[in-house]
């Protein structure tokens, strides 16, 4: 009888997909980066620059974008700590998958705390 | 099926330092700081006071008046550029089949990650709260032109 694999830590399974969520929130975060010390530097031109181009970050297509950067950003960092812990914890292996659903869980909490109180920030006068 | 691994055909030296082994480990020291710093950072832009909508130029200088934040944005500006530029090439070198292109992305990755370090640490450290010249309603309220 063949053994159906359980799938090894980053092949298959929740170890994959986290992986694959790591990369792709990497990168969103990367790009906002470069973006976010561009608008950032332009307090060095003029307070009207800076305060024209921060504006922006309060419109409501930009305030409902800003929830999914707080959520990867509390996605790729409690990830990458599950990460520290499948390195350097002896048990990390064994409890990977039980980490990566307390990441998710601590993540969701989290942005659905935030998301009442920035919209209401976004959409208020 | 299985998998074969090639026998390297030259056994790793140590005359060169291991870079790889140091990008790894600079990604595991610095993810949890950055945690700190940007978490920190999240909480005090956009959960405390009016959040998001508070946030104009005499709230970045009311922030930056203070060496503690300079220090703070400086250190979370090196940090998460390195970081992420590092795992920026990470990927490339996964993806990028062609040497040249593998090359040119990662020159470019680096390069714009030296141009906005520098580029950053300027803006923090040669920043002025008030400007002079600046019409007072921008200013924060311990500027002299308020």
């Amino acid at each position: 009888m063949a053994i159906k694999p359980a799938g090894t830590l980053y092949r298959g399974k929740v170890g994959m997909w986290s992986w694959v969520l790591h990369r792709i929130s990497g990168v969103g975060i990367f790009f906002f980066l470069l973006v976010h010390v561009l608008d950032t530097a332009l307090v060095r031109v003029s307070p009207e620059a800076y305060n024209i181009v921060i504006e922006s970050y309060k419109t409501p297509v930009v305030g409902l974008a800003e929830l999914g950067l707080v959520g990867a950003i509390l996605f790729h960092g409690l990830n990458g700590l599950r990460v520290i812990a499948i390195d350097f914890w002896s048990k990390g292996t064994k409890y990977q998958s039980a980490m990566f659903w307390v990441v998710i869980t601590v993540t969701v909490v989290a942005v659905a705390g935030f998301t009442p109180m920035h919209l209401a920030r976004v959409f208020g006068h | 099926m299985s998998v074969t691994i090639e026998v390297p055909n030259r056994p790793r030296t140590r005359k060169q330092a291991n870079w790889e082994k140091y990008g790894w480990l600079f990604m595991r020291v610095s993810g949890p700081l950055l945690i700190v710093l940007i978490f920190t950072h999240l909480v005090v832009n956009l959960v405390l006071g009016d959040g998001i909508k508070a946030i104009d130029f005499a709230f970045v200088a009311g922030k930056w008046a203070d060496p503690f934040w300079q220090v703070w944005d400086l250190a979370m500006l090196w940090l998460a550029l390195i970081h992420g530029t590092n795992g920026m090439r990470t990927i490339v070198n996964d993806y990028a089949g062609q040497v040249k292109v593998r090359r040119a992305l990662t020159t470019t990755l680096w390069a714009v990650c030296a141009l906005l370090i520098l580029l950053g640490t300027l803006v923090i450290f040669t920043f002025d709260p008030c400007p002079a010249g600046a019409s007072a309603e921008l200013l924060a309220s311990f500027c002299p032109a308020q």
